[in-house]
């Protein structure tokens, strides 16, 4: 049974007024459980609205989210149950820290499941060391802490909910690039461990490539394109229609292709395409 | 001649209250010396925390350094007096776009600096519509600015800047928050206004491909300058940039392990049309 | 959340937009006390036929205006309810205690017009003024009063800043919400003092956020050489045109007409 599935989902806003907008219409998909999934589609194409239909934070114009084969909206009440089970990370998550402590922030979503004070406290402490939290920060002021502390921590109070499905709407936006590659593979680690899906929504096209097994991508409210994430970005034309580049690595080793030079179409890391091109020229005697 | 030249900067955020703790306040900026040149475009490349902002508010003597001189265009910033004068000549964008935009209508945002300045209103309209030209917002003028998106929003944060003419402007991270399409906006923008109105530019980032563009690049880490020079001299560096975290564009990176395989390429590539014209050669 | 009209500015071309906000301010102001100051039915109609065609001149639909009546209707209501009931005199009506008088009916037509047209006439303002027009106006029509040491560029300043960031927070309230709904927040449910509970962990990041934000706006003034309203100019005059001189005749025709009603015609029973 798959994890997540969709059916013709559609989400318009401001109905009936001159400011209708579909911002999500007839996407259907499934995911796995442990699928790592990547999420790309320029600004204003619908992800935003999409993950926020997959937790039930906005109910579905027409269509329906099956988790885990229930439909969600099939009781409204117990909508929050799902929120539980499909953690998300929005863009900037540190800009909602708000308790006292470090601890007590990360608290808050276990707390707000009626959990017990020792299963919360597992819970806060296997999340801090999941992102990498140094626990002496636990007793500190959120507002203490540097900016990619802040960031962990608030991915955290999402991990420590335990969510069978986790989704992070850009997490890496403004890190540098040593933070950028910390906080990702700590993710593809999690994902490792817990084997749990992951959605990941990037526009960094380098980190979707690094870390996810398929991609899907949205363009102007409809999806686009969902498959493994080599062969989805080994149609790089298309990509570029919908406004969308692939990673530089995979755009060289295209045009070296498009030239004639015996080199495989999915390769999408800079070690991988330093291994081919070895071998290819090994293979031709030059090296 | 120089533009800007620092030398041998030092500064702390001392903390008022607790004069107490001073000594043990860590030096933010530590012994940083470098020059801009007129018209050139310059990066300014370091990680998160590396005092690459604190750099940005000296220029325009938002801080004055607590040892050293920084001179703007041969005046001292440390001259109280000449404050004003120095954020005439030398305009900082910020990082966030929304935080920096005061009016609720585009063109009369861009006009807020020029008004501060007590310029004549014909000549503010004349300078607001030059400015929104210059950035490609002249359409927008009447828009407010919630209704714009990321790298249009910074564009005019960039037009309010060039509406007080200076003759330098510093970026801090302008496209830190932007998209993909956004950044690629206002780094056109940038350069556009470098190479056509000769403006010189001090772009402050951690994006690679961004430092690339730049006539010059000046790495810093914990508050010294690390290396400079051409973005060749600089990215060719691979080791020494990737131990102070930072790192090169894909594609150097990748001549630079075909290099270290034993792959003959002569110089580190650092964009991908170079990259492909020199292993098409190797290749075929 | 974001379906609060914020000044409710309704961009057209009418003559009424292209007023001199100033001029419009006044002329609120004026008709404001002219509504007040009518006597008897003629001035009443008057008054009624004035508000009309500023609302036909507007070119706003009507639509929006019935909006802005909506909210105030039940308020209306009450007061005229009420004021049947006051007034001395020959009852016209009786039934046990309740006594309707010819007063208490004069009195709740007047009430209830009133307040309409009042209604009417602002929204037509706010409809048909940018945000910050109105504030632009509002700064010049104060000047004098720094005489007296009011901060009018200040206060205009506040404004302008409110006006741009109000949106923006309100935004951003939204996205904060979302984000702890996300972890599970109750927001929907509970009894009063629940609910204002649920609303801390979305206030305090907005505060932070608001103080962050104003941090940040402070050097982005300084930046480009703020130092409040001395030495400044601003790009845009106002001018007076033909057309702003032509509307202050006609509301004058129309005081003019007010007047001569309340003198020459009876008065109503008040």
């Amino acid at each position: 049974m798959s994890n997540i599935k969709v059916e013709n989902l559609c989400c318009t806003y401001g109905i009936k007024t001159p400011f209708e907008r579909h911002a999500v219409s007839d996407v259907s998909f499934e995911i796995n459980k442990g699928d790592f999934v990547g999420l790309i589609g320029h600004t204003g194409s619908g992800k935003s609205t999409l993950v926020q239909m997959l937790n039930g934070l906005i109910k579905p114009t027409s269509g329906k989210v099956y988790i885990d084969g229930i439909d969600i909206w099939e009781k409204p009440k117990e909508i929050r149950k799902f929120r539980f089970k499909v953690g998300l990370v929005f863009q900037y998550p540190e800009y909602q820290l708000f308790e006292e402590t470090v601890y007590k922030d990360i608290a808050f979503g276990p707390s707000n499941m009626g959990l017990s004070e020792e299963e919360i406290k597992e819970r806060v402490l296997r999340a801090a060391k999941f992102v990498g939290l140094d626990y002496k920060l636990l007793n500190k002021s959120p507002f203490d802490l540097s900016g990619g502390e802040k960031r962990r921590a608030a991915i955290a109070g999402v991990i420590a909910m335990d969510p069978d499905v986790l989704i992070l709407d850009e997490p890496t936006a403004g890190l540098d690039p040593v933070g950028r590659n910390v906080l990702l593979s700590q993710i593809s680690q999690y994902q490792k461990a817990k084997n749990n899906t992951i959605i990941l929504v990037s526009h960094s096209m380098e980190d979707v490539a690094r870390v996810t097994k398929k991609v899907m991508v949205m363009n102007k409210g409809k999806l686009a394109m969902f498959g493994d994430t080599k062969s989805v970005f080994s149609k790089s034309e298309e990509l570029s229609s919908m406004g969308l580049r692939v990673p530089q690595i995979t755009k060289v080793i295209k045009a070296l292709r498009d030239k004639g030079v015996n080199l495989p179409d999915d390769i999408l890391t800079v070690d991988r395409a330093v291994a081919e091109i070895t071998e290819l020229l090994k293979k031709e005697g030059k090296l | 001649m120089d533009f800007i030249t620092a030398q041998n900067l030092i500064f702390r955020y001392i903390d008022e209250d607790e004069q107490v703790n001073n000594e043990n306040v860590k030096n933010v900026l530590d012994n940083v010396s470098f020059s801009v040149k007129k018209g050139e475009f310059v990066a300014l490349l370091g990680h998160n925390g590396c005092g690459k902002s604190t750099v940005a508010k000296h220029l325009n003597a938002m801080l004055i350094p607590e040892s050293g001189k920084l001179f703007v265009d041969s005046i001292d910033t440390a001259d109280e007096n000449e404050d004003f004068t120095i954020r005439r000549k030398v305009g900082l964008v910020l990082q966030n776009p929304d935080n920096q935009l005061v009016a609720s209508i585009v063109e009369e945002d861009v006009a807020f600096g020029p008004e501060n300045l007590g310029v004549e209103p014909q000549e503010i309209r004349r300078r607001v519509d030059d400015a929104l030209k210059a950035v490609d917002m002249y359409d927008y003028r009447f828009q407010p600015p919630h209704k714009l998106s990321g790298g249009q929003k910074q564009r005019v944060a960039i037009a309010g800047i060039i509406a007080m003419e200076p003759s330098c402007i510093v970026l801090d991270e302008p496209t830190a928050m932007l998209d993909p399409k956004g950044r690629e906006e206002v780094m056109s923008t940038i350069k556009k206004l470098n190479k056509e109105r000769g403006i010189t530019v001090v772009l402050i980032t951690h994006y690679m491909d961004e430092a690339v563009e730049a006539d010059r690049v000046i790495v810093m880490d914990d508050g010294k300058v690390l290396c400079s020079g051409t973005p060749k001299e600089v990215f060719s560096q691979v080791e020494l940039l990737k131990r102070h975290r930072l790192d090169v564009p894909q594609v150097t990176e990748l001549c630079y392990k075909l290099k270290a395989c034993g792959v003959e390429i002569d110089s580190l590539s650092l964009h991908s049309d170079e990259c492909i014209a020199q292993l098409t050669e190797v290749l075929l | 959340m974001r379906d609060i009209a914020f000044g409710q500015f309704y961009p057209a071309k009418s003559l009424l937009h292209r007023l001199d906000p100033r001029a419009k301010i006044l002329l609120l102001i004026v008709f404001i006390v002219l509504v007040f100051c009518t006597a008897n039915y003629y001035s009443l109609l008057l008054v009624i036929l004035g508000v009309f065609s500023v609302v036909l001149f507007s070119k706003v639909p009507l639509r929006l205006y019935f909006n802005s009546l909506k909210m105030i209707i039940v308020i209306v209501l009450i007061t005229s309810f009420l004021n049947l009931f006051y007034g001395t005199g020959e009852p016209v009506i009786s039934w046990g205690f309740i006594k309707i008088t010819l007063e208490g009916i004069n009195n709740a037509i007047f009430v209830s017009v009133r307040i309409l047209s009042l209604i009417l006439i602002s929204s037509a303002l706010t409809f048909t003024t940018s945000p910050t027009d109105l504030t632009d106006a509002l700064e010049r029509l104060m000047k004098p009063l720094t005489v007296f040491k009011v901060k009018v560029h200040e206060i205009a300043m506040m404004m302008t800043i409110a006006l741009r960031f109000v949106p923006l927070l309100l935004e951003e309230t939204d996205k904060i919400m979302s984000a702890q709904k996300a972890r599970g927040a109750d927001m929907e449910s509970g009894n009063l003092i629940q609910r204002i509970k649920a609303l801390v962990p979305v206030l305090i990041p907005l505060f932070v956020s608001a103080f962050r934000r104003a941090y940040e706006l402070a050097v982005a003034m300084e930046c480009r050489c703020y130092q409040g309203g001395e030495g400044r100019t601003r790009m845009k005059s106002l001018h007076l045109h033909t057309r702003d001189y032509l509307s202050i005749l006609v509301v004058i025709i129309l005081i003019v007409g007010v007047v001569l009603c309340n003198v020459l015609l009876p008065q109503a029973v008040r």
